[in-house]
């Protein structure tokens, strides 16, 4: 492989991580796939960046990166932003492989707080990052204890959240990281999306790994995989909803972010998915001022 | 007492911490209905056997076999974690001297009582908050409080809230550990009362740990005098109290203050 053989001659193993470490993330990730929503815990490393800014991803795809994969990187839906931008080059320069940022030509996308909004298809593998991956945690604060309730199934505590926010809120406040049982069995952290992208999880035909790389746990959901978000019979599980459209490209149907324009209290509501809105306009003929594209 | 089968069947429970002793030897039946008071001073290994006989503390020797409502006659250290966490939270209930300990402080009165219900499955809000009034209202809190937290309640309105939360899943078996302890006088007295006219109205049977020589006087049936681990006298809570036939239950009844 002469793309190994170079990044050796700069002192670097094909994709940052040494091949004993990638090979330990790999067999934490088979037993994720094999019981899906579980926690596998894994000998996380030191990566060349913060805790917090997606050491768990960065380590996930790192595992399964090759080089003839297409690499996309979201942040909050953006993919021109610090961190997608940084670890969109890391992955070029390490792993020598292209990168995009159209969602339906990547093979791999890692991705922080959404889901893209372009259906994801068979192939495809989604990575989130994720800060907290324990959804008992404010709830039951001892580990040993949060672990023997994933045993046993005892996840009752999580609708006393919920009944919590009903007869206070009088609506389940909850709009990011919202529970879901998987299977039918394990409670999970979808990480910090929002929940408007829960639905989208649900017999998704991607691939879903999750990686904590401070929390040092990796979960996983296979394609196809059945996703419920927790709700009451008399209180259904709801996505928001905007009366506004995208100010730039007029979609209805995705995620729109508030953008403040000035003090006087102007806002104007645009995709959160920038992927999504460039093409979208591309699509009626607007100039895209996108200047992605091809390698980072 | 009718011919039913005993609830609760404890042979020869003993619980060893090393060489020392927390309970030895202790051998009882529980009928329905029936409350059975367990007194002695502090150290005595009450607490211990609560632990045991609750599915908490798993004892050195002995055998506690529950009647239980679905399966029939079970030896209860011979289940799966589970199956006893089960038990704990549909058929039993656990009400602890301190309510801080037995609720939970940061979600509201209503969530405290729903909670066991959301334990065993309900997943109807409607259903979940007008049970848990009910069982408020049952307790004599008013129903307006089902939204405030525990922690803006006085001491007895706690302890009154921690009972409804064990009461709501109609437990058969009740264990209280000093539930009246910390409370003053007046208010014991009305949770007693209360107390007393929940047992005999739901047929709960109880295991009542207290060292409240007055407090088993109104509620319990029997009684299990206890002294450095082993149970030293048991009989009719009246016969005891009134003629104590071993020298520590003479000594304990003697030491009531007169008032």
């Amino acid at each position: 492989m002469t793309a190994a053989s170079r990044l050796s001659e700069q002192g670097y193993t094909y994709a940052y991580l040494d091949e004993q470490t990638k090979r330990m993330i790999r067999r934490a990730l088979l037993k994720a796939v094999a019981i899906p929503g579980y926690q596998v815990p894994f000998g996380s490393r030191e990566m060349p960046m913060p805790y917090g800014w997606g050491t768990g991803g960065v380590q996930v795809t790192a595992a399964i990166i090759g080089p003839s994969d297409v690499l996309k990187v979201i942040d909050q839906g953006a993919d021109d932003t610090t961190n997608a931008v940084s670890i969109r080059k890391f992955f070029a320069a390490t792993a020598e492989v292209a990168t995009t940022t159209a969602t339906e030509r990547a093979s791999i996308v890692q991705t922080r707080h959404r889901v893209p909004e372009t259906p994801l298809q068979e192939g495809q593998i989604l990575v989130l990052q994720v800060p907290i991956p324990e959804p008992l945690r404010w709830l039951e604060a001892r580990e040993s204890e949060t672990r023997k309730m994933h045993a046993l199934e005892e996840y009752g505590v999580m609708h006393v959240s919920l009944y919590e926010d009903l007869a206070r809120f009088g609506r389940i406040a909850k709009t990011y990281d919202y529970p879901v049982l998987v299977e039918g069995r394990y409670l999970m952290r979808p990480s910090p999306i929002p929940k408007f992208d829960n639905p989208k999880l649900d017999k998704s035909p991607a691939l879903m790994l999750f990686g904590a790389g401070r929390e040092r746990r990796i979960y996983a959901l296979p394609p196809y995989t059945r996703v419920e978000s927790l709700a009451f019979e008399d209180h259904p599980f709801e996505v928001e909803t905007w009366e506004q459209c995208c100010a730039l490209c007029g979609a209805t149907d995705s995620f729109l972010d508030e953008v403040i324009m000035d003090d006087r209290g102007g806002r104007m509501f645009t995709c959160s998915d920038t992927d999504y809105c460039n093409q979208r306009q591309a699509a009626q003929g607007k100039p895209n001022p996108d200047t992605l594209g091809g390698k980072a | 007492m009718t011919a039913a089968n005993p609830l609760l069947q404890v042979q020869g429970l003993t619980k060893r911490y090393g060489d020392r002793i927390g309970c030895a030897g202790v051998s009882f039946d529980l009928y329905p209905g029936e409350v059975i008071g367990v007194v002695g001073e502090s150290g005595s290994g009450k607490t211990t056997l609560l632990n045991c006989l609750s599915a908490q503390l798993e004892p050195s020797e002995g055998s506690v076999i529950y009647d239980s409502r679905s399966k029939g006659p079970l030896e209860l250290y011979s289940l799966s974690e589970a199956e006893r966490r089960l038990l704990l939270r549909s058929e039993w209930g656990l009400v602890r001297q301190n309510p801080r300990d037995g609720l939970r402080m940061g979600v509201s009165a209503g969530a405290n009582v729903g909670e066991r219900m959301m334990a065993v499955g309900a997943r109807h809000y409607g259903e979940i908050r007008g049970r848990a009034g009910h069982w408020l209202q049952q307790l004599e809190i008013d129903a307006e409080r089902i939204d405030d937290r525990p922690a803006t309640f006085s001491g007895g309105m706690q302890q009154r809230l921690q009972i409804a939360r064990n009461l709501v899943t109609e437990p058969r078996l009740v264990f209280m550990d000093e539930p009246t302890g910390g409370l003053d006088v007046s208010v014991q007295a009305r949770l007693l009362d209360l107390l007393r006219g929940l047992v005999r109205d739901l047929g709960l049977a109880c295991i009542l740990v207290t060292h409240d020589l007055g407090v088993v006087r109104l509620l319990s049936h029997r009684l299990l005098v206890m002294q450095k681990g082993r149970v030293v006298e048991q009989g009719l809570t009246d016969q005891v109290l009134d003629d104590p036939q071993h020298p520590y239950s003479q000594m304990l009844v003697s030491s009531i203050l007169p008032v």
